[in-house]
């Protein structure tokens, strides 16, 4: 389940911004208190500074200087993390409910098959998933993959992940959606390409469209 | 009887301020009016809700101690960690500042008391009884249970049919009258009951902090309490606010909560930041450095803090544009931030900083906020907020923000007003063991929480198994919860043995360059025998004997005017001597309007409509009650108040507090109407399923009527308030009768408007008509209402050509009526024309 064991592009590259960011502010934090307590241990040492050092180069420069090339670093990270919107990209319509999961595919033939509670994926593909909810907001999580995004009724969100290797990795809903928030988990299982198909084949075949769904907005 | 010779024997003068001034005992303390005393029971309460607030965090840290705890369920923890939230959030935190305003800064601005005094009383009334019907829901197990966020639909009827959620509706807009009231009581008192002299750039930094504050939560409040509304009246009746299937959007619910949510942070940290302000400088024995920086910082904060409130919900889907922007506004907080940081420690760093034990809760507050405010920048980063948003890592930070930014400097001013609170200082130090105790216990518990949530852990699960490896995590945090709860029981230990068993303090025993620390200790209830006049910042330093002076009654005021309660009136931004204004002594009114407004708040939560219909006309009916007797009937033109100088009454000036009440209420009260009309066209353009069903044709002839009511009001009251109208009584009068003829019209018209909605149950866009219509008709009926009052007041003799108050206050309402009226005829005409097109 941890963010920082990473198994996607999308999770090492926060994970990555997290190391860079934890390191930032280490060092800041140490400084700030490393300077606290000098004016404590040698009073007055500050009394040869004039006060607009303290407040356009602690204020203003300082701040400046560190939080431009993190928002710009961020911005940069996090447009690579959208959905490419590539229609060659493997889709999955998620519905959430309180509580349980719901996945809709496409197998080989075009037909469309479901499976409750286990997302299967093609490992070192990417997915492109359009969640929702029949019922209250939940969100889809997959830590060792990517960030997590809402399911909310009315709403169509849209989040891409990958998984490097085959494996089975942990999900959760992350919104709290009621009493039973903690059992709605589920299980990503990543393929590799030669098995996908046939485990495709073997779901059953999708219910006719859920009548409760709401009509989705973007 | 003007008695201008009392200061010639100061001990006559102060038995005389006494006997005006002073509360009766015994069952006469529930009519207390005062600051000092309302303004100590707003804190007591506070520190009262904040040991249940603890308690249910004892109980969520004690179910989170072990994986697959049997201690909890899911039923009962969910009301657990919700009431958690929202005591320590809307009884704890916001009452706490709002007491420490009140008791003080009459005190630091040099003036007697607050600018309305049964305005504290009735705040501290609907505070307790809101809060209480929170309470009662917990020990009856029906607390809500949805997260102190209320997100819809989850907590939409269907999905919590209970009462539950409608005891957390209920209550906490309850709750929030006394929040809004505290709002426009602070700002006015601010502007106008200063000394004379104090401009505003002299004014002490606290004011300044609790001028913006206040600002703040009149607008963030109202949204807050529109979407309260809302969702009760679709709990209730039906109407589709949220409700995807028929138009509604879950999405409003969570703009309209962190429009208020987000804000509300600030409003938490500002108070606070306050405190540091103050008490530093007294403690680094020197002057703060960059004052006007300051004062910029803590405007620009409030500005920034209402355009980030969708930080709160990254993951809900928005484009990536969008979010950058408000990534950006998130972390641009960090300059004002940094300002007030560096302007602290650059103080410490040029004064002579001494470890007393306030100053000890001060170095806490820098530790723990800094690393809060750092995890802060971190999750404005959208990327990384995708990951850890709703884990304990969010958990960690909130901790870390609002203990470090609030509780540790609230300690701090705990210790150090106790002494002027009680007159007593400290005979143990208690407080040292309490300060490391509360710091090491919170570290510990918050600390490696912050790892809880990056390996996973999301946010309010009830219990986990042993796979994820957060066992040793979530046990240290439980084991440092409640070495820091052993802290906070020692620091109530420390409190209650100095107030019941300290030593007699010194006058000023900080060294405190604040006019507070002139009164006696404990102060009397009207502070100041006499009231001084302000030069600089630093009053105390200016004049060495001021206290005494002050006490002799040597300063403005310094005699008592036919039994009448006085404090001055200054014009805002000079200081200079404006008014003479008279306050309400203690008085049951309060108590009982708040009663009557609890039928109105229990009617609508028990659902019985016609005991709230009741309730609410009985709160109207006793808010008019407040003005009884109350006025001039004679012209008294300007008055003496010492010093040589002289100044009118306040019911003869134009800025009078109470036209400024009003003219503050309508901001909030437009703030609100923004909220409802912003939802109507957010749900046009986001929401699914629109364009609705059928639109509504709205009749010319409902609309024409309505129209002519409003317009006609609206210039009635305005020649109400001409100079040659207010001068003959036939004529003022008459004026008014229009006025509220007119609101009758455009009641009429707007009663007929809501009659040609169909089912408003329909659809989210035939709802919200319905409400607007609906909004604006209760105004037009209470501008009947006042309109009328106006009439009594002048035939009662309270108004000529120079006591025009209280028709200036209605006219304010009449033309605010007309603004929102003709609005919503031009949403209401003009979106179905738009979506029909």
């Amino acid at each position: 389940m941890s963010t920082l064991d990473t198994a996607g592009p999308a999770a090492a590259s926060i994970a990555t911004l997290w190391w860079v960011m934890l390191i930032g502010a280490t060092l800041i934090f140490l400084f700030v208190m490393a300077l606290l307590a000098l004016v404590f241990i040698r009073p007055g040492i500050g009394r040869g500074t004039p006060a607009s050092w303290w407040l356009v180069g602690g204020g203003l420069a300082f701040p400046a200087v560190v939080l431009t090339p993190l928002l710009i670093y961020a911005l940069w990270a996090g447009e690579r993390l959208f959905p490419t919107g590539d229609p060659a990209v493997a889709q999955v319509d998620v519905v959430a409910r309180q509580w349980e999961w719901n996945f809709t595919y496409r197998n080989a033939a075009g037909a469309p098959v479901q499976s409750s509670n286990t997302l299967h994926i093609q490992a070192g593909q990417p997915v492109q998933l359009n969640i929702t909810s029949a019922d209250v907001i939940h969100s889809f999580w997959v830590p060792r993959l990517a960030g997590k995004i809402d399911a909310i009724p009315g709403h169509v969100t849209v989040l891409q992940l990958k998984a490097d290797a085959p494996g089975l990795y942990r999900g959760i809903c992350a919104e709290f959606c009621g009493t039973a928030h903690l059992e709605m988990q589920f299980a990503l299982q990543a393929h590799a390409a030669e098995d996908f198909n046939a485990v495709l084949g073997g779901l059953p075949p999708a219910a006719a469209p859920d009548v409760n769904a709401p009509r989705g907005r973007p | 009887m003007t008695d201008t010779t009392a200061a010639t024997d100061p001990i006559r003068l102060h038995k005389q301020l006494h006997r005006i001034w002073r509360t009766p005992p015994g069952f006469g303390r529930l009519s207390a009016v005062n600051h000092t005393i309302v303004g100590r029971r707003f804190i007591i309460t506070a520190f009262v809700f904040f040991g249940i607030g603890g308690i249910l965090a004892m109980l969520i840290r004690a179910q989170l101690a072990t994986p697959r705890s049997a201690f909890l369920g899911p039923e009962i923890y969910n009301q657990v960690f919700t009431m958690h939230g929202t005591v320590m959030m809307f009884l704890f935190a916001i009452p706490l500042f709002e007491g420490l305003a009140m008791y003080l800064l009459p005190k630091m601005l040099g003036a007697r008391d607050m600018a309305f005094p049964r305005l504290s009383a009735y705040g501290y009334w609907c505070y307790l009884f809101g809060g209480s019907i929170l309470i009662i829901g917990l020990v009856l197990g029906l607390a809500p249970d949805g997260g102190w966020f209320m997100y819809t639909p989850l907590s939409s009827r269907t999905y919590t049919p209970g009462i539950n959620a409608d005891i957390w509706l209920i209550g906490i807009t309850f709750v929030e009258i006394s929040a809004l009231a505290a709002a426009i009581e602070i700002i006015a008192t601010i502007f106008k009951t200063r000394a004379p002299g104090m401009s505003l750039d002299k004014m002490p930094l606290f004011a300044w902090y609790m001028l913006v504050t206040a600002f703040m939560m009149l607008f963030g409040f109202p949204p807050l309490i529109v979407g309260s509304i809302l969702l009760e009246i679709e709990r209730a009746f039906d109407l589709p606010f949220f409700d995807p299937a028929r138009g509604g959007d879950p999405l409003l619910w969570q703009h309209l909560f962190w429009l208020f949510g987000h804000p509300e942070v600030y409003i938490i940290f500002l108070p606070a930041a306050g405190v540091m302000s103050t008490l530093l400088p007294v403690f680094a024995r020197r002057e703060i450095i960059g004052y006007i920086w300051i004062v910029v910082s803590i405007v620009a904060m409030a500005f920034l803090s209402f355009g980030l409130w969708v930080h709160h919900m990254f993951t809900v889907g928005i484009p990536h544009l969008a979010l950058a922007f408000f990534s950006a506004a998130s972390t641009a907080v960090a300059f004002p931030t940094a300002v007030q940081f560096f302007a602290w420690i650059g103080t410490l760093a040029t004064g002579r900083p001494q470890l007393k034990l306030p100053m000890l809760f001060l170095l806490g507050f820098f530790f723990v906020f800094a690393m809060g405010g750092l995890t802060g920048v971190m999750l404005a980063i959208v990327p990384f907020n995708w990951q850890v948003h709703d884990t304990h890592f969010v958990v960690a930070h909130l901790h870390y923000v609002l203990v470090g930014g609030f509780i540790f400097p609230m300690l701090a001013a705990a210790y150090y007003w106790l002494p002027h609170f009680t007159g007593r200082a400290p005979r143990l130090s208690l407080g040292i063991t309490a300060f490391w105790l509360i710091f090491i216990g919170f570290n510990l518990t918050f600390l490696i929480m912050h790892l809880t949530g990056l390996l996973g852990m999301p946010r309010r699960i009830y219990t986990y198994d042993d796979a994820a490896g957060w066992e040793w995590l979530n046990l240290v945090s439980s084991i440092g919860s409640f070495v820091m709860a052993i802290g906070f029981a020692l620091f109530t230990v420390d409190i209650v043995l100095q107030v019941t068993m300290g030593k007699r303090a010194r006058r000023n025993p900080w060294g405190a360059k604040t006019l507070e620390w002139a009164t006696a200790m404990p102060p009397p209830a009207y502070n100041f025998a006499s009231l001084p006049s302000v030069t600089s910042r630093t009053p105390l330093t200016d004049a060495r004997g001021i206290a005494v002076d002050l006490a002799r009654g040597q300063g403005y005021l310094g005699f008592v005017r036919e039994g009448r309660l006085e404090t001055l009136g200054v014009e805002i931004t000079s200081g200079r001597l404006e008014q003479v204004i008279r306050l309400p002594n203690s008085t049951h009114i309060p108590l009982y309007t708040a009663l009557v407004t609890a039928v109105f708040f229990v009617g609508v939560l028990l659902k019985f409509y016609l005991v709230a219909v009741i309730g609410f006309v009985a709160t109207i009916a006793m808010l008019l009650m407040w003005t009884r007797g109350w006025g001039d009937r004679a012209d008294r033109g300007l008055m003496p108040v010492g010093q040589g100088e002289e100044a009118p009454p306040h019911t003869e000036v134009t800025g009078a507090p109470s036209n400024w009440a009003m003219t503050l209420a309508l901001f909030a009260n437009g703030t609100a109407y923004a909220s409802l009309a912003f939802g109507m066209l957010f749900l046009w353009v986001v929401a699914p399923n629109w364009p609705p069903p059928v639109l509504l044709d709205p009749g010319l002839l409902a609309s024409a009527l309505a129209v002519a009511g409003l317009a006609a009001a609206a210039f009635a009251a305005m020649r109400s308030v001409a100079p040659a109208v207010l001068a003959k009584a036939p004529q003022r009068e008459l004026w008014l009768a229009v006025a509220a003829a007119g609101n009758g019209a455009a009641l009429a018209g707007f009663i007929m408007l809501m009659m040609a909605v169909p089912d408003p149950t329909r659809h989210a866009y035939l709802a919200a008509t319905f409400v607007l219509l609906a909004y604006v008709a209760l105004h037009a009926a209470l501008g009947v209402v006042f309109a009328g009052y106006g009439i009594v007041r002048s035939r009662a003799g309270y108004v000529s050509a120079m006591r025009s108050l209280d028709l200036r206050i209605g006219a304010q309402w009449h033309r605010y009526t007309a603004g929102i009226g003709l609005i919503a005829l031009l949403l209401i005409h003009g979106l179905p024309r738009v979506m029909g097109s």
